[in-house]
C-alpha cells in the first residue's frame, strides 16, 4: 500500500519535472539546462526539510508521509539520468568544460540546498 | 481547431500541456518511482553507510538514458512511438528511477571523505556512462529515415 502510496507520488513528481523543465526552457535560452539544475536545486532542499523534519520528529510529518513525500515525490521530480545525459551530451557539443562546469554547479548548488533543507527542516520540526 | 491540436503534438514546446502525454510521464514515473523504492527496501543500508543502492540505480539510470534517447534520435523525428518512448521510459521511467535528492541528502549523512568520494563518484561515473549509453547506441543503431 505504501509502495502504491510512493509511486503516486512519484509520478506526480515527475509531471511536476516535466512542466518546470519545459516552462524554465520556454524563459531561458542557452545550452546550460536550467531547467534540469532548477529542479534537482529544489528537490533536494526540499528532501533535506523532510529528512530533518522526521529526524525531529515533527507532529506534522509520519514515517509514511516522509516516504511518500520523500522518496515518491522528491525521487520521482529530481532526476540524476537527465542530469548525467546533459552532461555528457555537452562533453560532446560543447567540450569537456562546458559539461564539467554544469555537472559541478549542479552538485554543489544542490548540497547546499539540501544542507539549507536540513537546517530549516529542524528549526521547524 | 484541428490544426491547433495537431500542432500541439508536433511541438514540444507544448507537449507539457498535453494531457495524453502528461498521463504517460505520470504512469512512467511512478513505475520508475516504484522500481527505485522497492530496491531501495530490499537493499536498505544503515544509516551513514556508504549507499550503494543509490549509487547503483544511478548509474545504471544514465547509462540507460543515455542509450535510450541517442537510439531515438539516430531512428527518426520524435514523433508518434518515438516521442512516446522519450517522455514514457525517458522522462518517466529513467527520472523517476534515478534521484538526485536521495544522493545529495545521503551525501550530508556521510563524513567529510566518504560524502567527497561518494560526490565525485557519482557524478564523474554517472557522466561516463551516459555518454558509454550514447557510444552504445551509436555503434549499434544505425542512422533511419522513416518517420
Amino acid at each position: 500500500m505504501t509502495t502504491l502510496l510512493i509511486a503516486v507520488c512519484g509520478g506526480v513528481g515527475a509531471v511536476s519535472r516535466f512542466v518546470v523543465d519545459a516552462e524554465v526552457r520556454r524563459r531561458v535560452r542557452g545550452s546550460f539546462p536550467v531547467g534540469t539544475f532548477v529542479i534537482n536545486v529544489l528537490g533536494s532542499f526540499v528532501l533535506g526539510i523532510l529528512t530533518a523534519a522526521l529526524t525531529h520528529q515533527a507532529d506534522w510529518l509520519s514515517p509514511t508521509g516522509k516516504a511518500a513525500l520523500g522518496t515518491g515525490f522528491c525521487g520521482g521530480f529530481t532526476t540524476f539520468s537527465t542530469a548525467s545525459v546533459e552532461t555528457a551530451r555537452l562533453w560532446l557539443t560543447r567540450g569537456r568544460s562546458e559539461g564539467s562546469r554544469y555537472a559541478a554547479a549542479t552538485a554543489v548548488a544542490s548540497l547546499l540546498a539540501a544542507l539549507l533543507g536540513l537546517a530549516l527542516g529542524a528549526v521547524i520540526a | 481547431m484541428a490544426l491547433t491540436s495537431t500542432r500541439r503534438r508536433t511541438t514540444s514546446v507544448s507537449a507539457h500541456r498535453d494531457p495524453v502525454l502528461l498521463g504517460i510521464v505520470f504512469v512512467g514515473g511512478a513505475l520508475g518511482t516504484a522500481i527505485r523504492s522497492l530496491l531501495g527496501d530490499a537493499f536498505a543500508g544503515p544509516s551513514g553507510s556508504w549507499p550503494w543502492t543509490t549509487l547503483a540505480i544511478n548509474l545504471s539510470g544514465a547509462f540507460l538514458l543515455g542509450l535510450l534517447l541517442e537510439a531515438l534520435v539516430r531512428s527518426g523525428t520524435d514523433t508518434g512511438t518515438r516521442r512516446l518512448a522519450r517522455l514514457g521510459i525517458g522522462t518517466g521511467v529513467m527520472g523517476g528511477y534515478t534521484t538526485y535528492s536521495t544522493f545529495m541528502v545521503e551525501t550530508t549523512q556521510l563524513s567529510w571523505l566518504p560524502a567527497a568520494a561518494y560526490v565525485v563518484a557519482t557524478v564523474v561515473l554517472g557522466a561516463v556512462l551516459a555518454w558509454a549509453g550514447i557510444a552504445a547506441a551509436k555503434a549499434v543503431v544505425p542512422i533511419g529515415g522513416d518517420a
